[in-house]
């Protein structure tokens, strides 16, 4: 028994450091990137004796600014809701982080442990619920600051989520009904098969309209440039407005933690989790016949590193989404949920069920 | 008038637009991610990875005609080229210019700044001053740009940093030596004309009126 927990403690610790630094590191890579993409340098001036490495340790700074900072509550608010919500919006963020299986088996002194942090069944779902629990406390912040632009930022934050979340839930089903699983372990293992014995049978390959769908909606849920409104840091000011020093912290660190798991849940769902293309546990078997057999410990280690790869390069895209597109208008906001987005997920719902009836789970 | 154009279908449809417009702004990230890992290589230097100026380090060139901090040009012997005439103080809009004038020794002179201030505070660069300027004896060419102070006391130049623009507050010592209301020194009146032409010179009476 203490072995299981200590095993277990020792993947939350790995999730929990691998995702806290790569949020950390957002803070950075945005500086960075959206610099580089607009033909500037981008922040470079924070320095450790002198040793600058192109800004990395503005992170650092903001964290010791954000340590420092007054945190302010304002008259008349709810002490204790004003308190509570960052840490409602964070717990929930990192929670869901629980259901993510970032590599297959790992065998050490003879037990198999999965490298997922909670072996759940339902683990789709279990994710989606901390995200949507996640919306209390957006709704929170807005509703105890006691000022009317926090509390219309966060009436925009509900409305938006709750539509981006029916979407989000139902370009997901398409994905549910291909691999027959809402175990993400099981549904990443189902990933590992190939068409024609070259194209890996990816959900993207399999569900490329739920992909789409998916990855906007999925944007949507982290509340970034295209679909800020809830926040809309310096024009139409949002549900945070209230919020200083840390607190503040945690709900800019609760939008990257979101938008990792928005890109980990893409990896997972569409782009084959830890898969790396023709690895199996025996090794490589690539489609022209050449064999490479790897040992067990580097089938794990190469499948966590892919799983790495692939988020990282979904939060790049992400960053440049970001950095790429404006703004939307409210009215554009919903009728791209409910008027564009909801029916297309439907159709391919219905598109799905159909070619299942029709063929049989052909995969 | 321009008409607002009728979005076609692949437009209206938005998606290849969006990829469009994220293939653009990688592109950029991708060629100044190479230029400036190849420039660490030592590699393409000529061709810039990124607009900015690291301005301390940096400065940005400057056109020639553009209107910087103000100087009083000096003659060969230590003294400025002003002849207290008033005009800049005169033509000045923003009235940042304060000039008390003494009489100066040489006759074809006649008159010297014994102060010589300007309110940096003030001053709205109109660069009048050197325009009207019979003497060129004003200036704004040093290419200072950043003034800033702490105190609005702290704005105001007087004949040693005009004189010298090399010189920052706080200025330490006075190195002037013909007679001047001398700010670092409470205002008082210091050095001498003897002590700029020399003792004969002054002794044998060259530099008084002649008739």
């Amino acid at each position: 028994m203490t072995g299981y927990f200590l095993i277990k403690l020792a993947l939350a610790s790995v999730v929990f450091f691998g995702v806290l630094n790569l949020a950390g590191l957002h803070t950075w890579v945005e500086r960075k990137q959206s610099a580089l993409m607009q033909d500037r340098i981008g922040a470079n001036r924070a320095s450790i004796l002198g040793l600058r490495l192109f800004g990395i340790f503005h992170p650092l700074a903001d964290a010791v600014k954000m340590f420092t900072k007054e945190d302010f509550i304002p008259a008349g608010a709810d002490r204790f809701l004003h308190t509570l919500a960052p840490f409602v919006s964070i717990f929930f963020a990192l929670a869901a982080f629980a259901g993510i299986p970032f590599g297959d088996r790992l065998a050490v002194g003879g037990q198999m442990i999965e490298l997922q942090v909670a072996k759940i069944d339902v683990a789709l779902l279990y994710i989606f619920a901390m995200l949507s629990l996640g919306i209390y406390g957006v709704i929170l912040a807005g509703f105890a600051s006691r000022s009317n632009y926090a509390m219309l930022g966060s009436l925009r934050a509900c409305a938006q989520m709750l539509s981006y979340e029916i979407v989000l839930g139902v370009s997901i089903i398409g994905v549910v009904m291909v691999f027959g699983t809402l175990d993400l372990q099981e549904m990443v293992r189902a990933q590992g098969k190939y068409f024609l014995g070259v194209v890996p049978l990816w959900g993207v390959v399999l569900q490329p309209a739920a992909f789409f769908i998916f990855l906007t909606a999925a944007l949507a849920e982290t509340k970034r440039v295209p679909f800020d409104l809830p926040e809309g840091e310096s024009e139409i000011v949002g549900y945070f407005v209230e919020y200083s020093g840390m607190k503040f912290g945690m709900f800019f660190m609760t939008d990257f933690i979101e938008t990792v798991m928005v890109a980990c849940l893409a990896t997972t769902l569409f782009f084959g989790g830890w898969q790396v293309p023709y690895l199996r546990p025996e090794g490589f078997f690539f489609p022209w016949g050449a064999h490479l057999a790897v040992s067990q410990l580097t089938y794990v280690l190469l499948g966590v590193g892919a799983f790495m790869l692939k988020v990282i390069v979904f939060c790049w895209l992400f960053m440049t989404i970001r950095w790429t597109l404006p703004r939307f208008r409210y009215d554009q906001l919903m009728h791209l949920g409910w008027g564009i987005l909801f029916p297309i997920s439907l159709a391919n719902v219905l598109v799905t069920g159909l070619v299942l009836a029709c063929f049989g789970n052909a995969n | 008038m321009l008409r607002k154009r009728e979005l076609n279908f692949w437009e209206r449809i938005y998606l290849p637009e969006i990829i469009r417009g994220v293939a653009i702004t990688s592109r950029h990230f991708f060629v100044n991610l190479f230029f400036h890992s190849a420039h660490r290589l030592g590699l393409f230097k000529g061709k810039l990875a990124a607009v900015t100026f690291q301005y301390p380090e940096q400065t940005r060139p400057l056109a020639s005609r553009s209107r910087t901090r103000h100087r009083l040009t000096v003659r060969e012997e230590g003294t400025p080229r002003c002849v207290g005439c008033m005009l800049c103080e005169t033509v000045c809009p923003a009235k940042c210019i304060t000039i008390v004038a003494g009489e100066h020794p040489d006759p074809n002179v006649e008159k010297y700044p014994v102060r010589f201030d300007i309110d940096l505070g003030v001053c709205v660069y109109c660069g009048y001053c050197v325009e009207v300027c019979p003497e060129d004896a004003i200036r704004m060419d040093t290419e200072i740009l950043d003034i800033a102070a702490y105190s609005r006391d702290a704005m105001k130049l007087d004949l040693h940093e005009l004189m010298d623009p090399k010189l920052r507050k706080p200025v330490a010592e006075c190195k002037l030596k013909f007679p001047h209301q001398c700010k670092i020194h409470g205002n008082q009146t210091r050095g001498s004309w003897k002590a700029v032409y020399g003792e004969q010179t002054c002794a044998a009476g060259s530099l008084e009126p002649q008739d």
